[in-house]
């Protein structure tokens, strides 16, 4: 299937995940669901990473301020900059479009081949918007919360290894994280996270749903939406930054 | 009573049903009988309308389905019951979650009246003990019966099933075809039955379509199988020993 036809597929696929849910009970009970298994599932990944992630920037930056003409509260400065520009909405989102988006496609792929689908749609229930809009609103909605998790423990770790490793003080690291804030950098990562939110599940959601075949296609689709997501991913990265921040 | 007429579907260049006619009553099992790639779960699929069929017509009760709009189909849709060949359970809900599924997306019903359903149908297969398990954790003929109790828990008019015995063993098939029939008649319902087992075909063959290579090419009940003259139809029911052998003695 060409380009093309894959992008005209995703957007009537896309008008069908948005129609108007069957019951709004059984909707909101599906919301909560997915809160829990997109969300609150990866907590453990996003601060191991994030702690990971700004232990490094710190250290890498300390050891890079050579001129004695800087100051030290750069190192905190940096760490901040760099976790809430960059790092906890990208790589976090890159992150996440692997776990979340290869657990998303095998999840709606496997469904696809059992003929599970096939089964609520003899039912009666539009399967597309059943399965993939409570998804796309849970992370929507909680990704921004893994955003705010993922700067604040990137700090704690940046904070940890200066210590540590007793590159600056504490108060100077502390000071570097509070100095110069521009809280417009919040909200243009804010809503990168809620674009590629909306990206990690729609677009393995999209793969998974048109599985044909068995297993073995499953696995395909699946290791297919991992890497497109990333791809698309990155490219609205450089589309945002580039509309938001000139 | 559904009712076919001049039904043809093709995927592509491949003509897999053709001008397929026949009318299916009500309170009978209708079975569709014919070898693997015959096109028999292609049929079963543009009855209900998993594929749209290229042209034809397929009445539901005088209801055309074939030239309702979407709304319209999906009325419809809630008075089918479908079985499908692999049981199609919903992984991520335990047994009694599955047949509360239909309910709880269609019906009115109060929680106690739903409760009360779900343990109704679940009796009625026969498989209540099993109503907290998950459908991994169930043999393939319980599964078999939880996909019964779903199809029915809306109390269809018309329920069908794709091979709903194939990979059971010869007790546990006769068992799920004799529930099948059971139910078709308690409730009057419209039942249509995609087999290739020569067992099932004996046991509740009411009235049999048998298609080859995508044309009908017989019509009838089990009582008139054994004195066919169709070519086709007779590989068809002799391909066994023990079919052959019984033929000997008749
Ligand atoms: N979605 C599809 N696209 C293209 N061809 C299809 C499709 N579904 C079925 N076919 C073809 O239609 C023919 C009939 O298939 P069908 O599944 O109806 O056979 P069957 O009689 O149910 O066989 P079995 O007893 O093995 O289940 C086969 O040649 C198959 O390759
Ligand atoms: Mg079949």
């Amino acid at each position: 299937m060409s380009f093309i036809e894959n992008i005209g597929r995703y957007i009537l696929f896309l008008n069908r995940v948005f129609s108007k849910p069957e019951r709004g009970k059984v909707f909101f009970a599906q919301i909560i669901k997915e809160i829990y298994k997109l969300g609150v599932n990866s907590v453990g990944i996003v601060v191991i990473i994030s702690v990971f992630m700004g232990a490094v920037i710190s250290l890498q930056t300390a050891y890079n301020l050579v001129n004695p003409l800087l100051p030290d509260y750069l190192v905190g400065y940096t760490t901040r900059e760099s976790m809430i520009l960059e790092f906890s909405s990208t790589i976090v989102g890159l992150i996440l479009a692997g776990k979340v988006g290869s657990n998303i496609a095998s999840e709606i792929g496997s469904m696809r081949v059992t003929e599970q689908i096939d089964a609520l749609e003899i039912m009666g229930v539009n399967s597309a918007s059943y399965l993939i809009f409570p998804k796309i609103i849970a992370a929507v909605f909680i990704n921004p919360f893994l955003y705010v998790l993922s700067v604040f423990v990137g700090i704690m770790g940046g904070l940890l290894a200066s210590y540590m490793a007793d590159t600056v003080s504490i108060t100077d690291f502390l000071y570097g994280v509070q100095f110069g804030l521009i809280p417009y950098y919040i909200t243009y990562s804010l809503i990168k996270t809620l674009v590629f939110a909306f990206i990690i599940t729609s677009v393995p959601s999209y793969y998974g749903y048109f599985v044909s075949g068995g297993a073995l296609e499953v696995g395909k689709a699946s290791t297919k939406a991992v890497v497109n997501s990333s791809i698309l991913i990155l490219l609205a990265n450089l589309i945002l930054t580039q509309i938001l921040l000139k | 009573m559904i009712e076919l007429k001049n039904i043809n579907k093709s995927f592509g260049e491949l003509d897999v049903l053709n001008d397929i006619s026949i009318q299916f009553e009500a309170g009978k099992t209708n079975l569709i009988i014919g070898q693997s790639g015959s096109g028999k779960t292609v049929l079963l699929k543009s009855i209900i309308g998993l594929h749209e069929v290229d042209n034809g017509h397929i009445y539901y009760d005088d209801r055309d389905f074939t030239r309702m709009n979407f709304s319209e189909k999906k009325l419809i849709r809630k008075e089918m019951g479908m079985v499908f060949q692999g049981g199609a359970l919903f992984d991520s809900l335990s047994v009694e979650e599955n047949v509360r599924f239909p309910l709880d997306m269609f019906s009115e019903m109060s929680e106690d009246e739903k409760r009360e359903r779900v343990l109704f149908c679940l009796d009625r297969v026969d498989i209540k003990k099993a109503h907290k398990l998950f459908p991994a954790e169930i043999s393939g003929g319980m599964q078999k019966r939880v996909a019964i109790a779903r199809a029915i828990a809306l109390n269809p008019s018309y329920l069908f099933c794709d091979e709903p015995n194939s990979g059971l063993d010869p007790v546990t098939a006769i068992v799920i075809d004799k529930l099948i029939q059971e139910i078709t008649k308690e409730y009057n319902m419209t039942t249509i039955i995609n087999t290739h087992d020569m067992n099932s075909v004996m046991e509740i063959g009411e009235k049999i379509l048998f298609i080859n290579k995508g044309l009908k090419a017989w019509e009838g009940t089990s009582d008139m199988i054994f004195d066919t003259e169709n070519k086709a139809l007779n590989n068809f029911v002799f391909a066994s020993n023990l079919f052959k052998k019984i033929k000997k003695e008749i």
